[in-house]
């Protein structure tokens, strides 16, 4: 027999989850309401979710009076390159770690752990130091060597959790049939490891797509901002433009979603990786 | 199609411990060998070292005529089952097996021709389609075999292939794999912690201990001639009975007294125990040469003595019977028609002919 729960439970349950989903929904929706205001009704007290005389004015302005598109580019350019790295990068790394015995297996590996203790902030003097000695200031490749060393420790760790939970075996049964040591990772372990590959690349994409205190220190000029950078600069010394930024906040988040909508079949099956055996 | 020999051959792992020492062995063209012991005795060790999955730390692996310490497992042209299949779970039962063919770039009307001889051959036609957590445990089994079918290497190598099957269905592969054979007349080295299995299965068998190859035979001259206590108690079921006791001499003749009795032993068997008169030794007899005197009339040398009978397994075809004498228990199979009852006493013969004498220092085989 299963449990029945009384009406009642449901009430609380229910309370409770509108209750969690009221608190994250609620700042999306206000911003998408400011998005919609036209310029002169910013502060408005009105709680509409779609003001009374809504207008995709900002939106039109972004695309139009605004160098919004470039940034749009400069930041697809950082972050799919930064995802590539991390991916290929990671994986490769994981698999090593996981499979193969080395002097400073496990130094490597925890180093790797020490440096997700420290907050970016913290490492900004000492990477800012090493990026302008490397003349890499107001480039998009100090920006991307930066984000990479963000993101690769902890995609190293998880592909090696990952990979950790394949049996051996199989790149044995690999090689006795006639693969070598990269075809037995190409063709068997890789495929079976698409899982942990996606949020590897999915942690790389939000850590180069988001990021704003790191760019701001690297990018000095407005035609290369990324878009954080470029949503920032709207705010001014004397006003700042909440409609446009507003629209834009809507706007980066799209792909994100996307991204999540799109994955989340495997990000599902990824987040809980490892806990049960096949 | 090609000999395995092994010249010498020692693992010793990076923390000193000597799995595999010393071990000599040829296994020759179209020959079945099982490699069978306890676990931690080394044969899965010393089968991965004729893979190439486990580096030679001394000696020399041969398959053919080539020495293949350095050669990659990928270039040995060896097939290997192993004992969770490895089946590449993202690929069909078809890719799986045709894998190793595409590596080798063989062309694609030769792969489907030769996979589907092999399905054929192992009854799996259906299911080429399939992904492996599709099949049941005896499917994923023929497919791992039918990818080392497909290859047609010189020599099959399975590590405890039947280990993870249901009793039933391990007795039927078991067969599978002795037909199997006999078809393909392929080498195969095969290991197993089951004597049963290797009894069943091999030409020849390597019994391994500790690293160490104890007794490498025909299962026949394995049984009946055990090089030392270990593998007389390894090998037979119910294994074989020891008693530990003395050999005394009484009017002439040699007299084993163990506890609780004494059995005469036979007159060829006193040249090579005469060094052991007044000695500690050990004597081991198998459970289907313990008699009851009614029915001891094929014994060849009948010796007696009174037992407890302390517990009866009804099998059917036989009684298996547990004794007591002194403070040993000993096995004896008997026939169904004796009826034994618990708690009596009863005449026991011990068929002393058939019996082995062990060295209780070196534990070797005296007899």
């Amino acid at each position: 027999m299963r449990h029945k729960t009384k009406p009642f439970h449901y009430i609380i349950i229910y309370a409770i989850v509108l209750f969690f989903v009221a608190i994250s929904v609620y700042p999306v929706l206000r911003v998408i309401t400011i998005s919609l205001r036209p310029g002169d009704n910013l502060l408005t007290r009105s709680l509409r979710i779609i003001p009374e005389d809504a207008t995709f004015e900002n939106y039109i302005k972004l695309f139009t009076n605004e160098p919004f598109l470039l940034w749009v580019r400069n930041s697809v350019l950082v972050t799919i390159t930064v995802t590539i790295i991390g991916v290929v990068l990671a994986s490769m790394a994981g698999y090593a770690f996981s499979r193969h015995k080395f002097p400073g297996r496990k130094l490597g590996l925890h180093s790797l752990l020490i440096t997700q203790m420290f907050p970016a902030t913290m490492l900004l003097l000492p990477l800012y130091i090493m990026i302008s000695k490397l003349g890499l200031i107001n480039s998009f490749l100090g920006l991307i060597i930066m984000y990479s060393a963000t993101a690769l420790p902890f995609c190293i760790w998880l592909m090696k959790g990952y990979y950790d939970t394949i049996p051996p075996s199989l790149e044995e049964a690999a090689n006795v049939d006639g693969a070598s040591k990269f075809t037995a990772f190409y063709k068997v372990i890789l495929p079976l490891a698409a899982p942990a590959l996606v949020i590897a690349a999915l942690f790389s994409f939000m850590t180069a797509w988001n990021e704003y205190i790191i760019a701001a220190q690297v990018l000095w000029y407005e035609d290369m901002f990324t878009i954080p950078l470029g949503l920032k600069s709207f705010q001014g010394n004397m006003t700042t433009e909440w409609g446009l930024y507003a629209a834009g906040a809507i706007v980066i988040s799209i792909p994100v979603v996307a991204l999540f909508l799109f994955l989340s079949k495997w990000l599902v099956s990824g987040l809980t990786l490892g806990s049960v055996k096949e | 199609m090609a000999k395995v020999v092994l010249e010498n051959v020692t693992k010793i792992y990076d923390n000193d411990f000597e799995a595999v020492a010393d071990i000599s062995l040829t296994a020759k063209d179209k020959e079945f060998v099982v490699l069978v012991g306890p676990s931690g005795c080394g044969k899965t060790t010393t089968l991965r070292m004729i893979a190439g999955l486990e580096d030679i730390s001394k000696g020399k692996v041969y398959i053919g005529d080539k020495v293949v310490n350095n050669v990659l497992p990928k270039d040995r042209d060896i097939a290997m089952v192993f004992q969770n299949y490895a089946l590449y779970p993202h690929m069909t039962v078809y890719d799986n097996m045709a894998f190793g063919l595409k590596l080798r770039k063989t062309p694609k009307e030769e792969i489907i021709q030769r996979v589907e001889e092999a399905a054929d051959l192992l009854g799996i036609e259906e299911l080429l389609d399939r992904k492996p957590k599709q099949l049941s445990g005896g499917q994923r089994q023929r497919v791992a075999l039918g990818r080392c079918i497909v290859r047609k290497p010189k020599v099959f190598l399975f590590d405890e292939p039947l280990s993870n099957l249901d009793a039933k269905l391990r007795v039927q592969m078991r067969a599978e794999i002795i037909k199997l054979h006999n078809k393909l007349k392929t080498t195969i080295i095969y290991v197993t912690h089951d004597q049963v299995e290797a009894m069943t299965m091999g030409d020849r068998i390597v019994v391994m201990k500790d690293g160490y190859l104890h007794q490498y035979d025909t299962p026949v001259e394995i049984y009946n001639n055990p090089t030392n206590k270990f593998v007389a108690g390894f090998i037979g079921s119910p294994s074989i009975n020891f008693f530990e006791g003395k050999l005394k001499k009484s009017d002439g003749d040699i007299v084993f007294a163990g506890d609780g009795f004494s059995v005469d032993v036979p007159d060829e068997f006193e040249d090579k125990l005469k060094d052991y008169a007044g000695k500690e030794i050990t004597l081991g007899i198998r459970p289907e040469d313990v008699y009851h005197k009614p029915y001891s009339t094929s014994a060849d040398y009948p010796a007696n003595f009174v037992a407890n009978v302390e517990v009866v397994e009804p099998l059917g075809s036989e009684f298996q019977v547990n004794f007591l004498v002194g403070d040993t228990t000993f096995r004896a199979r008997l026939e169904p028609k004796e009826e034994p009852v618990m708690g009596e006493d009863m005449d026991v013969v011990f068929d002393m002919k058939k019996a082995h004498f062990f060295d209780n220092k070196t534990e070797e085989t005296i007899v």
